[in-house]
This record gives C-alpha cells, sequence and structure tokens, in this order.
C-alpha cells in the first residue's frame, strides 16, 4: 500500500542530500567561501529540523501507524543493545521449537537484572523472513511465558517490547494451538508476583500484542499503534476492502495519544523530531529513562499488592450503560 | 410444549424472555448441513441436532440454556448491561444501529446471557454466548458478564460454565474488545486458584479473541462435533499462506487430535457428559468462603 509519507520523506532526503553536498564544497573551498557555504548550511539544517518536526507534529492516525512500521524504526533487539548491558539471549520454549520471532533474554537495565521477552522484526529481507515479520507461532508465546516464569522465580522483574502486526495466522500456529498459548500467557501474567513493564516500539496486533502485555504498566511511544485488529484486517470485514484501511485506522482509535485518552495505556513516550528512526539514540535514552522511573514504582510494592492492582486494573477495562435494576 | 413456553421455561422465573427466536419462523426447517425439510417440533425434541445427518444447528442462547440446564436460570447474573458505543465508531453502519438491530432482531441485551442454573442436578454458575448479536462478538459488555459469571462462581463455590459461540473480540469496541480477554483471562486465574472447577463448551463457531481467552482456559474442554474452532479466520489464514486449506482443518475433530481439546460431545449428550465431568471435580463439595 502507499505509504503517504514516502513523498515527505523523499523531500527530506533531499534536503540532507544539499546538505552533505554543501559540506563537501565547505571542505573544498578556502575559508572566505567556507563562511557563507556554512551560514547556508547552517539554514538548511535547521529548516529540516523544522519540516520533520512541523510535520511529525500532525501526524494523521494512518501516517501514525506507517511511522510505527517504518523499516528503518529501531526493533526489540535494537533497544536491548542500546538501553540494557550484559545481555544473555535464552532460546527455545522446551516443547518444540525456538521461534526467531520473539526473543527472550536477561540483561541489566542501570544494573539491575530483569527478564526482557519481545517481538522481534527482521531489518532487511532475509532476516525479516526469518524473524517471519514478527508473527510469533505457539512457540514463540510459550517461549516467553517459559522466561517469564524464571523471572519470576529469581524475583526479576519482566521488561516486555511489544512490536507486532499479530500472532502467525497460518496452518502450524493452528495445529500447535496458538490461541491456547496466547490465552495461558494471559491467565500466567495476570497472576506473576514480580513487576512487568510492557513497552509498545511500534505495531501492537492484537492478541499476538497482548500475549505479551498484561503488564502493570503499558507504555507507548508516540508513533506506535496498539488495536485489537489491524486496520487492513478491520476494512477487509467492515468495509470489505483493504484500501479503506486509513478510514479504519481512524475509526478504531488506535494511535498512542487516542489511547490513552481511552485510558488503557499509562503513559505515551515522545518520539524524537522526525520519528524514532530519525534518532535512536535519543528515543533509546528516553525508553531507559521511563523504563526506570515506572520500575522503580513497583519496587515499592509487594508481589500481592503486583498481582491485586494488576488483576484490578485489567478487570476495570470496559465502557456500558447498567439499567437500573426493576426489582 | 409449544415453543413459545418451552422458551419461556428456559429462561427460568422472572427472566424477561427474548422478544424473538434465533431460528426461522414456520413448522417445517431446512437443515443447514443436508438441506433435508424437516418438522419443526422433531428438530425441537432432537435439540436442533439434524435427525438425518447429525449436523448441530446454530441455536440462539435461550435455546442452548433451555437444553443445557435442568430448569433454566434460577437467577441472571449481571442482566442489563448495555453497550455503549466509545469510540463512536462508524462504518457503512454506525455501532449504535448494529446494537439496535441486534437487539431488536435477537430480543437480548448483548451477545451472551448469563445466571445461576442446575445442570444434571449440579448448580453453576453458567454463561451462553449467542451468534445472532454481532457475530457473538466480545466488547465490553460480553467480557464484564463473563468476568461476573466466573466472579460469581468464586463467590458462591460454584463451578462456572461457559458455552461460547462466537467470531471473536467486537472491532467496533478497538482496544477495549482486546483489553475483555485479558479480563476474563485474569478471572480464570482466580478461579484456578481457588479450585473452582471452569469448564468451557465450544459451540460453532469459536474463532479470535474468545478463543484465544476464556474459551480455551476450560479446566476441562468440550466441543460440539463439527464446530469451526480457531484462533484466525480461514479467510484470513487462507490470504496469509496463500494455499487451499486441508479439508477439515480447525474443525473440532482436528483440536481434538492436535490435543486442544479433551472430549467432542453430541448435543443431545452435553447436559449428562457436563454434570459427569463436574461431578468428579467438584467433590466433595468446596466450602465457600474459605
Amino acid at each position: 500500500m502507499l505509504n503517504p509519507l514516502s513523498d515527505f520523506e523523499r523531500n527530506v532526503r533531499d534536503l540532507q542530500a544539499h546538505i552533505d553536498e554543501l559540506r563537501n564544497i565547505a571542505a573544498k573551498k578556502g575559508d572566505g567561501d567556507a563562511q557563507v557555504v556554512n551560514a547556508a548550511l547552517e539554514n538548511l539544517v535547521s529548516q529540516t529540523t523544522h519540516l520533520r518536526s512541523r510535520r511529525y507534529a500532525n501526524l494523521t492516525t494512518w501516517e501514525r501507524v506507517q511511522v510505527a512500521r517504518h523499516p528503518e524504526r529501531p526493533h526489540t533487539l535494537d533497544y536491548v543493545d542500546m538501553i540494557f548491558s550484559d545481555w544473555v539471549e535464552l532460546h527455545g520454549d522446551r516443547r518444540f521449537a525456538d521461534d526467531p520471532a520473539m526473543v527472550c533474554g536477561l540483561a541489566r537495565l542501570n544494573g539491575r537484572s530483569v527478564a526482557i521477552i519481545g517481538q522481534q522484526k527482521g531489518r532487511d529481507t532475509k532476516k525479516r523472513i526469518h524473524r517471519n515479520y514478527a508473527m510469533p507461532h505457539p512457540e514463540g508465546y510459550r517461549k516467553a511465558l517459559r522466561v517469564m516464569e524464571l523471572a519470576q522465580r529469581f524475583h526479576l522483574p519482566i521488561v516486555a517490547f511489544v512490536d507486532t502486526p499479530g500472532a502467525y495466522p497460518g496452518i502450524a500456529s493452528e495445529e500447535r494451538g496458538i490461541a491456547e498459548a496466547i490465552a495461558v500467557n494471559l491467565r500466567e501474567m495476570a497472576v506473576m508476583d514480580v513487576p512487568i513493564l510492557a513497552i509498545v516500539i511500534g505495531e501492537g496486533g492484537s492478541g499476538g500484542a497482548l500475549g505479551i502485555a498484561v503488564a502493570d504498566r503499558v507504555l507507548m511511544l508516540e508513533n506506535s499503534w496498539y488495536c485489537v485488529i489491524s486496520p487492513e484486517g478491520c476494512a477487509s470485514i467492515l468495509w470489505r476492502t483493504p484500501e479503506m484501511a486509513p478510514a479504519a485506522a481512524e475509526a478504531l482509535q488506535l494511535a498512542a495519544p487516542q489511547l490513552e485518552k481511552i485510558g488503557v495505556i499509562d503513559e505515551i513516550i515522545p518520539e524524537p523530531a522526525g520519528g524514532a528512526h530519525a534518532n535512536w539514540k535519543e528515543m533509546a535514552a528516553a525508553i531507559r529513562d521511563r523504563l526506570q522511573a515506572h520500575l522503580d514504582e513497583l519496587l515499592e510494592l509487594s508481589g500481592a499488592e503486583l498481582v491485586q492492582r494488576r488483576i484490578e486494573r485489567f478487570s476495570s477495562v470496559g465502557v456500558w450503560h447498567e439499567k437500573e435494576k426493576s426489582s | 410444549m409449544d415453543a413459545k413456553s418451552w422458551l419461556r421455561k428456559a429462561l427460568g422465573r422472572g427472566v424477561k424472555s427474548p422478544q424473538r427466536k434465533s431460528l426461522p419462523d414456520g413448522v417445517w426447517l431446512k437443515c443447514d448441513g443436508c438441506a433435508a425439510i424437516i418438522y419443526r417440533n422433531e428438530l425441537m425434541r432432537n435439540l436442533w441436532v439434524c435427525p438425518r445427518c447429525g449436523q448441530h444447528m446454530k441455536v440462539g442462547a435461550a435455546e442452548y440454556v433451555a437444553l443445557l440446564t435442568d430448569d433454566g436460570f434460577e437467577e441472571e447474573i449481571a442482566a442489563g448491561l448495555i453497550s455503549a458505543d466509545p469510540l463512536k465508531f462508524k462504518d457503512s453502519k454506525s455501532y449504535k444501529d448494529r446494537v439496535k438491530a441486534a437487539t431488536a432482531k435477537t430480543g437480548l441485551e448483548d451477545a451472551v446471557v448469563a445466571g445461576s442454573a442446575s445442570i444434571d442436578g449440579v448448580s453453576v454458575a453458567l454463561a451462553v454466548m449467542d451468534f445472532n448479536f454481532i457475530g457473538g462478538s466480545m466488547g465490553s459488555v460480553v467480557g464484564e458478564k463473563v468476568a461476573r459469571t466466573m466472579r460469581a462462581g468464586l463467590e458462591r463455590g460454584l463451578p462456572v460454565v461457559i458455552v461460547s459461540r462466537s467470531g471473536g473480540a467486537r472491532m467496533q469496541e478497538g482496544i477495549l474488545s482486546l483489553m475483555q480477554m485479558a479480563k476474563t483471562a485474569a478471572m480464570a486465574a482466580r478461579l484456578r486458584e481457588a479450585r473452582i472447577p471452569f469448564l468451557s463448551v465450544l459451540t460453532h463457531p469459536t474463532t479470535a479473541g474468545v478463543m484465544a481467552s476464556y474459551a480455551s482456559l476450560g479446566d476441562v474442554i468440550i466441543s460440539e462435533p463439527g464446530a469451526l474452532l480457531g484462533f484466525a479466520g480461514p479467510r484470513v489464514i487462507r490470504d496469509t499462506i496463500k494455499q487451499e486449506l486441508p479439508e477439515g482443518f480447525q474443525s473440532a475433530e482436528f483440536f481434538l487430535e492436535h490435543g486442544m481439546i479433551d472430549l467432542i460431545v453430541p448435543r443431545t449428550k452435553m447436559r449428562e457428559t457436563v454434570g459427569r465431568v463436574l461431578r468428579h471435580l467438584a467433590a466433595p463439595a468446596p466450602v465457600a468462603g474459605e
């Protein structure tokens, strides 16, 4: 499908090319010329930044979905690399296989050991196929559960990075019980007596996302989405064509600011000008800060309190009218 | 007994009966399996299972409560919950209008009815879904009613039985529908801790968000024969893998073969089977409030 941002990004890229060209010229010319060129350069750089901020401040819901899927956006393992230390990846569900679409492991956040689970996208075609486009099979959810149980046994907080279009809808998934795997994760995560933080870094596709996101705190990056169904899926069913995905995205209210208003997420982490892909380091630093802040608060609570509040949190979600009892 | 008084009996004392039935009117009905024309009363006596081909017809919640329980609901659970329209959702039709139309069509408040009941002599907290109400989809009301049914079981020490028949989470409530999966699964966790038996009965069709939450979490999972069960719909899978699906894929029989459910039980044996399982699990009776 056409990416409505691509024109804009092409313009910014052209500007960036101009800047690079000027830099080259400046490097070759004498001092006097360099001053003139530098002034022009500064002007262009500030124009680029300004354009980016202004464009990204006014994204439509559908454009946000495109940013969430941007191929240069950092993925789970990129954040693991930038935010944590001492990473040890743990493989396999001990039942069937290791699912590359779900990564799990142990690492340190500012010195404290935590367990990490998250869906993983690939950067190029080969890796995207290897990671199955971050659509886990049942063994992915069962691996995540195994590592969460490990975390619980050794009193480690859990950090979940959510970034999936959805659990994989295929024959093998059904044969091995994808619905059961997700359902069991929902049930077990509800009663884990260690802090659980979930952060949607890109796509939060349906049950495949929720299957690792029953958490004490649910955070979202500014340009991520989280919903009961993908905009394309919803459009196919209700509008009978995936072409209506932009309208479906709007109707579903799946962008972070809308979800914060509905009250199902706790915090939006603002993205750098031009989106997370424009400045990985700045994005990672912001995430590290917020993870640490939320973790500090949660570590004040006992395991029983965590479970009590988590169940209370998910039990109270929903909007309905209640008729007065007649008798 | 005529159909009307039978329905009234099904819903029990003091419970408002639905205005309309979910099966077509008429003395003769066509089987959706073999297309045989069958006398309505004969079908009803056979619990809406085709006497010719064994097809389990898609019945509404009221009919299912009637055929599964000894005497309908004793007392309704979480009655009076009505869907709101938190997203002001509109596609070709507004969500508000869809709910109104579904209520008019089924006489139900939403896609699930719940109450205390007796099944083959065992007291239970029971919820039964209805596919005619927006595809049996789970929005806030369905999630809340299922959760309250489980809570009733927890508080009164009653085994919980949930009969599912659903296309999944209700798109028109967006993320709120997704969260009902977590809500109901959390209550299932509480039932499990309290050692209250939870029996999940699957009927045609049970898929997606409902299958990936409480419907898959029963201590024992029983399906009617021939039911379509699965996570993704067959069309979505076909579009993803770009090939035809094998015969019998995502049927109850497929689920049994792959170890995902305990039993396939014909509707005519459902009441006694549920009763037998519950008597095994609930004996000796747990003391409430302990």
